[in-house]
């Protein structure tokens, strides 16, 4: 045990640049996954099937495949094209990701909000977008802070998977400090101690949004 | 004495899937006039309603609005809803907002008023519906009957022309619906035209100056409160009485 202490502090350096890079991965891609969940959330709820079908399409393609063959697949179909680089090929591969769960958690909120809510917006004259922006979409999000929350931290131990195109984040940093001293075990150890952490932190936020958010329940 | 005409249907026609629920339906609202629509559950005459500000499209008739057909072809609905106003049974307040954030939210979106001018002509509502010690408060904490005041002050603070009330006392436990009926019997004395589905045969008596009853999707029989319940003409009236009082 006093080995693992020895091995987290003396290689702290290391790992506060690999969670520097895990936190950036994790909150830009969270940042896209979001604005694109939101989109196609709309896009499923819209009355024009065309564009429910291209949502579902793309929560089908997303849902069904693995998150690191989607990020090999774009990372090297993206440099085929434009030369990108790792992190942000690994960015956008999460946030495709997670967008599809996104969209589908915000989507079966704003369904859940009691339709008489639009009615009321309607019959005071306002117009379909605004009682969409004004009362619907504030519930809604409310209600989803907890699912999200959820996969949010989702989001981040999955953003461990970027190290296979090379990020160096979290486990990409305990992987190369592994294999240079062949002490696997405990440079994991270490890495699972800093998700931990990320992850308490994150729940204690969500959970006093959640608690602000309540005083009008 | 001719009144002005506020809200005319003429045969207005409505279908939901194979169900026909508004059959041939006419009628005339005068201004500052008080039309109570009664009539059993699914006889239409929520429908009817929702149907006069376009929640619901009718399939077939003519809507008119001071003496202007209106239709959803030629006109903005979004303004023809601002000169109806409507009140639910379920009040349908914006619970993530205040009171006042609630009475305030269309004149400040719709209207664009200024802010300060909003807040002062809400509060007064608040005041004039008896809720002027609530107006930071969260609906949640209201009794139903406070949240549908709130509800008829937001209704009222885009200055409707005319005011559709949609079994506005049928979720309510019975010892509250007397505050509701109060509020709604002031705002009939003031002048407001306002149509009404309820089951408060009390109010329909007292403050409706035209009753009409309903039955499977037809106007069965229309007239003043005395006439209608003292001496209803149709047998289906009749027997609809007879079941109620």
């Amino acid at each position: 045990m006093s080995h693992f202490f020895d091995v987290f502090i003396e290689s702290y350096p290391y790992f506060l640049q690999g969670l520097k890079i895990t936190l950036y991965l994790s909150a830009a891609s969270l940042l896209i996954a979001f604005v694109i969940g939101l989109f196609f959330a709309i896009l499923k709820i819209s009355n024009i099937k065309v564009l429910g079908w291209i949502a579902d399409a793309y929560i089908w393609v997303i849902r069904g495949t693995p998150l690191i063959v989607q990020i090999f697949v774009l990372y090297y179909g993206i440099t085929e094209i434009i030369l990108i680089d790792k992190f942000w090929a690994g960015a956008i591969g999460l946030a495709i990701h997670s967008g599809a769960y996104i969209a589908e958690i915000i989507r079966g909120s704003i369904q859940s909000i009691d339709k008489g809510q639009m009615e009321a917006g309607r019959s005071l004259g306002m117009t379909k977008l605004q009682t969409m922006r004004r009362i619907i979409l504030p519930q809604a999000f409310r209600r989803a802070i907890p699912s999200l929350g959820n996969q949010f931290i989702i989001g981040i131990k999955d953003s461990s998977l970027v190290s296979f195109i090379g990020a160096q984040e979290l486990f990409g940093v305990s992987s190369s400090l592994g294999s240079n001293s062949f002490d696997f075990l405990t440079f994991y150890s270490v890495a699972a101690v800093y998700y931990l952490f990320i992850v308490l932190i994150l729940t204690a936020i969500v959970n006093r949004i959640e608690k602000k958010l309540a005083r009008s329940d | 004495m001719s009144k002005k005409e506020m809200v005319r249907v003429e045969q207005l026609n409505k279908s939901f899937g194979k169900l026909h629920v508004l059959k041939d339906v006419d009628l005339t609202v005068d201004e500052s006039n008080v039309v109570v629509l009664i009539g059993a559950s699914g006889s239409g005459k929520s429908t009817l309603l929702r149907c006069i500000n376009f929640l619901e499209m009718k399939d077939d008739g003519k809507i008119f609005l001071e003496g202007e057909q209106v239709d959803k072809d030629t006109h903005n609905l979004n303004e023809i809803r601002q000169r109806v106003g409507m009140v639910f049974q379920h009040f349908n307040l914006f619970p993530h907002k205040t009171v006042l954030e609630n009475v305030i939210e269309a004149p400040l979106m719709v209207k664009k008023m200024p802010k300060n001018q909003a807040i002062e002509e809400g509060k007064a509502l608040l005041d004039k519906v008896g809720l002027g010690d609530k107006y930071d408060v969260y609906p949640s904490t209201l009794s139903g009957g406070q949240k549908q005041r709130v509800a008829i002050a937001r209704s009222l603070a885009m200055k409707p022309e005319v005011m559709l009330f949609d079994e506005p006392t049928s979720a309510l436990d019975p010892e509250l619906v007397g505050e509701v009926l109060a509020t709604m019997k002031e705002l009939a004395d003031e002048g407001m035209t306002m149509v009404v589905v309820t089951h408060e045969m009390g109010f329909a008596r007292e403050v409706g100056d035209w009753v009409v009853y309903m039955h499977d999707g037809r106007i069965v029989e229309y007239g003043n409160p005395d006439e209608l319940f003292e001496r209803p003409k149709e047998q289906r009236t009749k027997e609809f009485l007879s079941s109620i009082l």
